[in-house]
């Protein structure tokens, strides 16, 4: 919660950038929690999953989709943000699992590589799936490998890894848990190709993302749930397509 | 010392500060960010008779200066307010509370009403008229004055609390809607509410919302807001609630100035959460440079 200084922003792929932030990250009490960004001219804030912390540090990583991460991806070292930090859920890593595999899709990426970490923490080692569009997408795939995990990308067009969606590498691997974040379709998917429990994290236009506004609501097994509050992260029993 | 207190019909706030319906749930989620026991009150998410979803999502849409939302009043319905939320909010909250609701006929309102007859943390009663975002209801009572007039006078009768009544901005003469409402016997006006909007994203040319329509709030509807009060002020006795895109001590002291003897912040919870908190810190300060002791004193300042 506060002000964050921009310690360093680097471009990853033609359209990805990775920005390490130092403040307090003491708020962040899980992986796949979310900060919530104010932009200078921008009246709603922007939320970004939380690719890693590392005391004072935290790392974003986020792809230009819109103004407000076109802006971001112009921001400089030193410049000052104003951020909400630790909303949501995150995921709970305290499932007893002993073969994880983590699912990411192109900017749904991101909060795994946390994730993976504190998996690692506790005695695990993931397995992951990256996957994305095509060649010139990929990022962190050097990271993932760095911290020891199995780790298999994908391109839907065949030009890197292995051809075809995230979901159909399933086969090579061996699994008892999944944990997934990445566009709709994709977590569609893999709920309906896997059959092990796990948790989906899910993405949806926010207004305040801390629970005040019931923008983004949506209807589970379990009741109505705040995306930005009860989520974003929502266990594989209680989804609704 | 500047003085904050404002009175609502007999109920004593200390200062005029409230945040506003749908935009601070039932307040405890931001009491992770300040004690909300600092507000004059704040006003509970609009509740109907029953428990309703709402709208499908996309329910927010972003503009210059402000947003856009079609939430649908989402709510667990009335009586599990009253059996839960408003006790709950009694465990973190010390003072009385408004009570926003919303029907889709004259007799769910009246129920609304009658279930919250002698409830103690029940300060006053804000009845929508208003909200763009639902059919068949809502907004269709608040857009003629014999409709507001009807609403009135049935939840008047029904309720044991003063009743204020939210109306709608989109409408011809709102002037004429708050004089209906007052000949019924309400005790206040709270206006506005939402302005009809729409976004399009033109990548996948279609409406942003997937109610295709929302409800157009922040700074980009002040000025709107703040005339709106101006005339209702010139029109009626009763208290007015000025509502609409404030975000600082100045837009306060403004809409206090059109006729407003409280206000309601609504967006600015939303992308600031500090906003009422700093809002309250800083009106003493800006008061004392313009010479003024008392807030009461500047309740419609601007007519002379």
């Amino acid at each position: 919660m506060g002000i964050y200084t921009i310690k360093e922003i680097k471009q990853l792929t033609y359209d990805t950038y990775e920005m390490v932030l130092l403040g307090d990250t003491s708020w962040i009490k899980a992986p796949g929690q979310f900060v919530n960004i104010k932009i200078d001219g921008l009246f709603l804030r922007r939320p970004l999953s939380v690719c890693d912390i590392e005391e004072e540090h935290m790392t974003l990583v986020f792809k230009v989709v819109g103004q407000g991460t076109e802006v971001m991806s112009k921001m400089k070292p030193s410049q000052q943000l104003d951020i909400l930090c630790g909303l949501g859920n995150g995921y709970d890593i305290n499932i007893e699992t002993e073969k994880p595999l983590l699912i990411g899709g192109g900017c749904g990426v991101p909060p795994l590589y946390y994730l993976a970490k504190m998996l690692i923490k506790k005695g695990r080692k993931p397995s992951v799936i990256l996957g994305f569009n095509k060649k010139d997408d990929v990022f962190y795939e050097d990271e993932f490998k760095a911290l020891g995990c199995n780790v298999h990308v994908c391109s839907v067009d065949g030009s890197c890894g292995y051809k075809g969606f995230a979901t159909d590498a399933l086969g090579m691997i061996d699994y008892d848990y999944v944990y997934t974040c990445g566009p709709e379709p994709m977590l569609k998917a893999v709920y309906g190709k896997t059959s092990v429990p796990g948790q989906y994290s899910f993405e949806e236009r926010m207004g305040c993302g801390f629970g005040a506004c019931m923008g983004c609501t949506c209807k589970t097994k379990y009741g109505y749930k705040r995306i930005c509050k009860d989520g974003p992260v929502l266990f594989k029993e209680e989804i609704i397509w | 010392m500047v003085s904050l207190k404002v009175n609502l019909s007999g109920l004593e706030l200390s200062n005029p500060i409230i945040p506003a319906s749908g935009c601070f749930g039932y307040g405890k989620e931001f009491c992770d960010y300040y004690d909300i026991n600092i507000l004059g009150s704040f006003c509970t998410k609009g509740t109907t008779k029953d428990s309703r979803f709402g709208n499908d999502t996309p329910r927010i849409a972003e503009t210059s200066c402000g947003m856009l939302n079609s939430v649908g009043l989402q709510n667990p319905g009335i009586n599990h307010v009253v059996e839960h939320e408003l006790k709950d909010i009694a465990s973190y909250y010390s003072k009385p509370v408004i009570v926003n609701i919303s029907g889709f006929s004259i007799e769910e309102y009246e129920y609304c009403v009658k279930r919250l007859r002698g409830i103690d943390n029940v300060g006053l009663i804000e009845v929508n008229i208003s909200c763009p975002n639902v059919h068949n209801g809502g907004m269709s009572f608040g857009t003629s004055a014999d409709m507001a007039a009807k609403v009135t006078k049935a939840v008047v009768k029904a309720a044991d609390k003063p009743v204020y009544i939210k109306l709608s901005p989109n409408v011809t003469d709102i002037v004429s809607i708050a004089k209906a409402c007052e000949d019924e016997g309400a005790s206040g006006i709270c206006a506005i509410n939402t302005l009809l909007g729409m976004r399009i994203d033109i990548k996948k040319r279609k409406p942003v919302l997937a109610n295709i329509t929302g409800g157009l709030s922040g700074p980009a509807v002040f000025p709107v807001a703040l005339r709106m009060v101006y005339q209702i002020y010139e029109a009626v006795k009763i208290p007015i609630i000025g509502i609409g895109g404030i975000s600082n001590a100045d837009d306060v002291i403004e809409m206090m100035m059109a006729g407003a003897a409280a206000v309601q912040v609504g967006s600015m919870n939303l992308v600031e959460p500090y906003t009422c908190k700093t809002i309250i810190e800083q009106l003493p300060e800006r008061l004392k440079k313009l010479g003024i002791d008392d807030i009461n004193k500047i309740i419609g300042g601007a007519h002379k």
